[in-house]
């Protein structure tokens, strides 16, 4: 909506700077003595990081400890192990349908988040640019269908699904992820083409390039950052997306990673911990890695739809 | 010169009529039109009609493999006896609540932190953000394993610090399931509260606490009357996608307890799964969905409201 607010923020400046760089001003942080920093700011701090990480170094310690080890806490000191075992990745690869599940999950992400991003492009620049009549209205309505949150969908999305053949293939993914994107990317990718200034497309224009040449001449390429964000955002969203899959798919072959752990790896076995923290580990690390390159793409994606 | 100003009527005859196909590739709607087709294809057939379509299936006796009749409010008056519905009605404003209040609290209090200068920031600030990147199940099974009953980590570490002396049974007691669940999707909405406020934080110039350090303010005075009235905006607006995504939460749920220990932690949302998708009651669990709706939209209202009221803040003067 336009009336929300529209706060412009140095996105890249989240990570990075501490203060706001409009007026240069240090702060006044060195007025505080480090004792009390130390209490104020790093006690505090420490704990909340802490806890916000301990559940990865947990799954990630349990991954690799031995069997015996896990279940003995008295013999074993819980929070080390000296004797790391790559049996739960080894029977994660080769004895269960694991690496189908990556492939499968990974399919779905890209080509939704593919498709999404060119209808989201094309429905932006659309909006902002194009401004036909009612635009406001169809951007508004965009921001709405944001707020509709799959686990409203999902029951009457699975007739649909049905009633189309589409159940238990991917397909039936890659077509209703779109729906949890679009509205997303398209907000953001809105707020990047509005930050492009209109003298190039009319420069364009007046050599006489069509409004198609002038997207992928000149306004895609400015809004690479955006399309960017938009991307990795998709990409997450889509990788962390459960209930849908959980619905629409069936064959143990065809699910993906989140659940496919969910349901086929939870059985009566005690020992099945550590195949289980494996696989969680290994269904995060893609997206982990992926967010390690783009830290600051993916903040400005998070704040910058939010802000719009 | 001249010879233009001889031959205005045949440069004139030139120019032809504009044929509606020239109309379909230029003019200003029709190309938005196109543009916009694929995204309004995907939108309206795989959202507003299953949304439709939700609403008329709570009013049918719809199950799986088998079309339903109308039957007007009965899936609702069904619903209205039922316990277990109210029990999950009860539950989601409990987890709701309870979740999006700490999440706030924390999230404020995290991002003001982060807000200071301090060394490795740009790291500890990518650090924060990793909670919210793991998928929300792969996260969830992490902390089942740390609730785990028997080989709990926080049984194992408060039985060695002497503060109990039995496992304490996490996700087995109903209490104890609702505190798990909620400390669980805490500890997911964090980051993204926490970031989000920090991006608005970094917009409040320090010179206006500067100015308040001369006239004597105390640090919670410049929080109130400096901080706070400054980012009400981000907070509304975060703290409604906040309140949405909380309130139809289903994954966290699913992989931690099903719903269990006696429908202690059942949300709405779980409990439409399970009623349409596990029993096949495909109607009655659209009603569930759909009882959903209102309570969705009276929190988009509330944040909407209190949006506007702050508009002055923004420096625009239609309030």
């Amino acid at each position: 909506m336009t009336d929300l607010p529209t706060t412009h923020v140095n996105l890249k400046g989240v990570l990075t700077s501490s203060a706001p760089t409009a007026d240069h001003s240090e702060g006044m942080s060195y007025l505080q003595s480090v004792p009390r920093r130390l209490v104020t700011l790093y006690l505090p701090l420490s704990i909340i990081v802490f806890v916000l990480l301990f559940p990865f170094y947990w799954m990630a310690l349990t991954a690799v400890k031995p069997d015996a080890q896990l279940l003995d806490m008295e013999t074993y000191s819980p929070f080390w192990t000296w004797n790391p075992t790559f049996k739960h990745f080894y029977k994660l690869l080769f004895e269960s349908h694991y690496p189908m599940w990556l492939w499968n999950t990974m399919y779905v992400a890209v080509c939704a988040t593919f498709l999404s991003i060119v209808a989201s492009v094309l429905a932006a620049y659309a909006i902002v640019r194009l401004r036909y009549k009612g635009a406001n209205l169809v951007g508004g309505l965009i921001f709405l269908a944001y707020l509709v949150p799959p686990s409203i969908l999902f029951i009457p999305l699975a007739t649909v699904v049905f009633q189309y053949g589409l159940f238990d293939s991917p397909l039936a993914l890659i077509l209703t992820y779109p729906t949890i994107l679009i509205p997303f990317s398209t907000w953001l990718l809105m707020g990047y083409f509005k930050t492009i200034p209109f003298e190039l497309e009319e420069c364009a224009l007046i050599d006489g390039a069509s409004r198609w040449q002038i997207l992928i001449k000149i306004v895609l390429p400015l809004a690479v950052p955006g399309l960017i964000s938009a991307f990795i955002f998709c990409f997450t969203l889509c990788w962390n997306e459960f209930i849908y899959a959980l619905t629409f798919l069936q064959s143990t072959v065809n699910k993906t990673v989140p659940v496919a752990i969910v349901n086929e790896f939870v059985d009566g076995d005690v020992y099945r911990w550590g195949s289980l923290m494996a696989g969680a580990l290994a269904g995060s690390l893609p997206l982990v890695i992926l967010y390690a390159f783009f830290v600051e793409h993916y903040v400005s994606a998070m704040t910058g739809a939010v802000k719009e | 010169m001249a010879d233009i100003a001889i031959t205005p009527a045949k440069a004139k005859s030139q120019i032809r009529e504009a044929t509606s196909w020239d109309q379909l590739k230029h003019n200003r709607n029709w190309l938005g039109f196109w543009f916009m087709v694929p995204a309004m294809a995907f939108l309206i057939l795989f959202l507003a009609y299953p949304l439709g379509l939700g609403i008329w299936l709570s009013f049918t006796d719809t199950k799986i493999g088998r079309v339903g009749q109308f039957i007007g409010y009965e899936n609702y008056e069904w619903l209205w006896d039922d316990a277990i519905f109210w029990l999950s009605v009860f539950n989601t404003l409990l987890y709701t609540f309870v979740a999006s209040a700490i999440k706030f609290g924390i999230g404020l209090y995290l991002a003001l932190l982060l807000n200071e200068n301090m060394p490795f920031k740009a790291m500890l600030r990518a650090a924060v953000l990793i909670p919210f990147i793991v998928p929300t199940v792969l996260s969830a099974l992490a902390f089942w394993w740390i609730f785990d009953s028997q080989f709990s980590i926080i049984s194992w570490s408060l039985k060695h610090l002497g503060i109990i002396n039995q496992n304490i049974n996490f996700l087995g007691d109903p209490t104890w399931a609702r505190i798990c669940v909620i400390f669980a999707n805490i500890w997911r909405g964090v980051p993204f509260v926490a970031i989000t406020l920090l991006a608005g934080l970094q917009t409040v110039s320090p010179s206006l606490y500067e100015a308040a350090t001369l006239d004597g303010a105390s640090r919670w005075q410049m929080f109130r009357h400096i901080t706070y009235p400054l980012l009400t905006p981000i907070i509304a607006v975060v703290m409604t996608f906040s309140v949405l995504f909380t309130f139809t939460d289903f994954q966290l749920i699913w992989a931690m307890t099903r719903g269990g220990p006696v429908n202690a932690t059942h949300l709405m949302a779980t409990l439409s799964y399970q009623r349409a998708i596990i029993a096949g009651q495909l109607g009655e669990g659209a009603a569930i969905a759909s009882a959903m709706i209102p309570f969705l939209l009276a929190a988009i209202m509330v944040s909407w409201f209190g949006l506007q009221r702050r508009k002055w803040q923004q420096g625009e003067n239609n309030d």
